[in-house]
């Protein structure tokens, strides 16, 4: 690709949650320490690079961080702070440019082609607003400025921690050859151990396999991407309508005998949070798709699309406990360990056609008498939700259930759907 | 079997015979027409797909009888190509020979016994003025669901009452009811049906040009069918089965609030507003004292207003409907003026027609119409 200069910026913070504590209480600064979980039990969702340096990892059981760390401060988590700075620093970013496609609640890409004649080249862009979010919110945040996006967001992840790099125009293949195929966006664990099965350990490595025998190992779709990656070739552009095409959510659950009861509060949760994004949005979807992890890690979906998009908390309930049942019933006896839901097939839904009163009454449809019955629930709890915060109205078998091991607050942000 | 006939006839015949017949026939000898030339010069021309059937019977110069079937679609297309010469056909061998003047075609024929029996013409339950019946079934069908998946909302539900014909028919947004009269064959004849809306509209389009239209309901006998009868063409087609839920209850009983606009001038005006309405989007309409203000768009999206006359009789109101729906009520109406009968914004709103600005309304035809609900 002939292209312009290295326009493209990725700008990632570093270590976000366990920063953030840091910045609240001075005296975390400087020393190892890990979001959420605790010594004896529940799972770090967040270390700090000090953490990071003895190995501790998001993710990790607390029990584990806590042995690979002695001196590890476990913190809760401030998740309104996360929000709160996380948009600060977005705001930082619009200042440079309007375009900035906010991809998660700690990273965006920018595109500063019409910046650059404003604030000089991509590299003293990037460099300033690194100077800016350090001074004026006080987080370490990391920039990488290329041609592609993709190549921006490796650039940002070799900069970590607190870093800038630029990949100059044709200096792209000497800068991609010798890293780690992990860097490659989409490139997960099990990916890089098949990849590594090949020999295959770099991107230089991966961009010399031909596409056709990367697709034979990781499927049709994902290889052809990743080849194309590694050949840094990236049409995407910087958008900032950025329109979700679905809306999902799921729960790890511990290793269980599925149960009615049980079934249906955990998808209870799962759809009340869905169908708050999508209607916070005002968008609807048409397909409904559940996900049931069995032991053994076997996972099974099964989808329903309906003549009518839905956004009903209840309507979307019941199509979920259809669906994840007809996926139990064919695996059983079975036991369980995650369950996903997920709408695709969104379209916007301002306005609902109201139905004529028909027998027999359909209340998963919008406009018939229950379901716009529904939907006006649906819309009495979100307005006492914003007003009084979250738990403060729920659907029953949600509002009886147990906090999980992660709350609900880290889980809307880390399904970084903004 | 050999015969001649005028090649305006045939193509005519041909052409409506084979119609309902299927792109894809649920058995082959179901692509086919059966013709059947009888000794008294009647040429009887025969369609099925198990569901509708058709015939039609013209005159002929019939030199051999007999009974050929061959592909329906196929012999539609070359009569209706033919030049305007007596076409001759005949049977020779197992092959169809179609003549006319220089022109000269071989068709293959099917085999005439696996053809199945066509259902008879019900007995005549009653007699309808054709343009009439075309009138009011166009004026229903609008309202008709086209999603099979429902199949219920896919047809008219027929309701006869001695001389009262009530049409109805929904697809959960708008509601359609026309009444009209007819001559029954004995007094006091009472029905009730569930016809195919594709059907009706079929039949309407071609039997109902002009003079008087038959209609037959056999119906609690297994095979329950309805059968149209005009100028030597008949057709018959099976009911739909199930029960179509209550609907004439949901006309409301009382309207506070009502509106009349002329209909011509407001059909224009939302055609032109519901430019910027995109699919699924809805077209607003405001009365107030002595005007109605049509708007579509909002936010950042475009926009259009425009505002006409109208009476309006109560309170303010203002509701929003998809723009086709609306359209395809005032469409259906056929009068100068139309009045709207509201209860609340949010709920179905009657379409009625009226002669006059301050005459009265006409509930021979009523169109009911369920609004569209902004959301938060």
């Amino acid at each position: 690709m002939s292209g312009p200069g290295t326009t493209v910026l990725h700008a990632d913070l570093d270590a976000f949650y366990a920063s953030v504590e840091q910045l609240l209480d001075p005296a975390l600064r400087g020393r190892p320490i890990a979001v959420g979980g605790g010594p004896r039990g529940g799972v770090v969702l967040a270390a700090s690079y000090e953490a990071k340096a003895h190995g501790v990892q998001g993710g990790m059981p607390g029990w584990r961080a806590a042995r690979l760390c002695p001196e590890l401060v476990f913190v809760r988590g401030h998740f309104r702070e996360y929000q709160r700075l996380g948009d600060a620093v977005m705001a930082v970013l619009t200042d440079v440019t309007p375009t900035v496609e906010r991809i998660s609640i700690d990273e965006a890409f920018l595109d500063v082609s019409g910046a650059t004649h404003l604030f000089g080249p991509p590299a003293t862009i990037g460099a300033r607003i690194r100077e800016r979010v350090r001074a004026e919110v006080g987080l370490p945040i990391s920039v990488g400025a290329a041609r592609t996006k993709h190549l921006a967001k490796i650039a940002s992840q070799v900069a970590k921690p607190d870093g800038l790099v630029v990949v100059a125009p044709g200096a792209e293949r000497a800068f991609l050859d010798p890293l780690p195929v992990g860097l490659i966006w989409g490139v997960g664990p099990v990916n890089q151990q098949r990849l590594a099965d090949l020999g295959i350990r770099t991107i230089g490595e991966l961009a010399r396999t031909p596409s056709t025998a990367v697709e034979h190992i990781l499927g049709h779709a994902v290889g052809h991407k990743l080849s194309a990656m590694a050949q840094d070739e990236d049409p995407r552009r910087v958008v900032t309508t950025h329109r979700a095409r679905s809306v999902g959510a799921q729960s790890a659950l511990s290793r269980r005998r599925p149960e009615p009861d049980d079934v249906r509060a955990v998808l209870a949760h799962l759809s009340d949070r869905v169908s708050r994004r999508l209607r916070a949005k005002g968008r609807a979807g048409r397909t409904v798709t559940v996900a049931v992890r069995l032991a053994g890690m076997t996972r099974v979906t099964r989808s329903l699309t309906l003549p009518v998009s839905v956004a009903a908390t209840l309507t979307l309930t019941e199509i979920a406990e259809r669906l994840a049942w007809s996926a139990i019933e064919d695996a059983a006896p079975c036991e369980i360990t995650l369950l996903g839901i997920s709408v695709s097939n969104l379209s916007d839904q301002r306005a609902i056609q109201l139905e004529l009163d028909l027998e027999p009454t359909d209340p998963w449809r919008p406009g018939s008498a229950q379901g716009a019955a529904r939907s006006a629930v649906d819309a009495s709890m979100d307005a006492i939700r914003t007003r009084f915060g979250g738990d403060a109205v729920g659907y029953l078998p949600v509002v009886l259930r147990d906090g999980g091991a992660v709350p609900d607050e880290f889980r809307e942000l880390a399904e970084h759907d903004l | 079997m050999k015969f001649r006939v005028e090649r305006d006839v045939l193509a005519d015949a041909v052409t409506w015979t084979a119609r309902t017949l299927p792109t894809r026939p649920p058995a082959p000898v179901l692509a086919g027409v059966r013709i059947e030339a009888d000794a008294q010069g009647v040429i009887n021309l025969a369609s099925f797909d198990y569901e509708t059937s058709a015939r039609s019977e013209i005159p002929a110069e019939v030199a051999e009888p007999g009974t050929v079937l061959v592909s329906g679609r196929l012999l539609a297309e070359i009569s209706r190509a033919l030049p305007n010469k007596p076409v001759d056909v005949a049977l020779e061998g197992n092959k169809v020979i179609v003549t006319c003047g220089a022109s000269r075609f071989t068709l293959l024929t099917m085999p005439v016994d696996e053809y199945p029996a066509l259902p008879g013409l019900p007995e005549v339950s009653g007699t309808v003025s054709g343009d009439a019946f075309t009138h009011a079934v166009a004026q229903v069908t609008v309202a008709a669901s086209r999603d099979d998946t429902l199949p219920l909302l896919t047809g008219v539900r027929v309701e006869i009452e001695g001389e009262r014909i009530t049409l109805l028919s929904t697809d959960r947004y708008r509601l359609a009811l026309r009444e009209l009269t007819w001559t029954p064959a004995t007094p006091g004849f009472s029905a009730v049906a569930l016809v195919r809306a594709r059907t009706l509209n079929d039949v309407a389009k071609s039997l109902g040009s002009g003079g008087l239209v038959n209609v037959g309901l056999s119906t609690g006998q297994g095979l329950d069918l309805v059968g149209f009868e005009a100028g030597g063409r008949q057709t018959t087609s099976q009911l739909v089965e199930g029960d179509y839920p209550a609907v004439r209850r949901l006309f409301p009983d009382s309207t506070p609030i009502h509106a009349v606009v002329a209909t011509a001038p407001l059909i224009e005006a939302a055609k032109r507003v519901s430019l910027v309405a995109e699919r699924n989007t809805p077209i607003r309409l405001s009365f107030s004292d002595g005007q109605v203000v049509l708007d579509a768009g909002h936010g950042d999206d475009a926009q259009a207003s425009e505002a006409l006359e109208a009476v309006l009789v109560g309170e303010d109101i203002a509701v929003a409907f998809n723009p086709q729906f609306l359209l395809d009520g005032l469409g259906a109406l056929g009068t100068d003026f139309v009045r709207l009968s509201f209860t609340h914004p949010n709920k179905p709103v009657e379409f009625t027609g009226q002669g006059s600005l301050d005459g009265e309304d006409d509930s021979a035809y009523r169109y009911l119409l369920v609004p569209i609900r902004f959301t938060g």
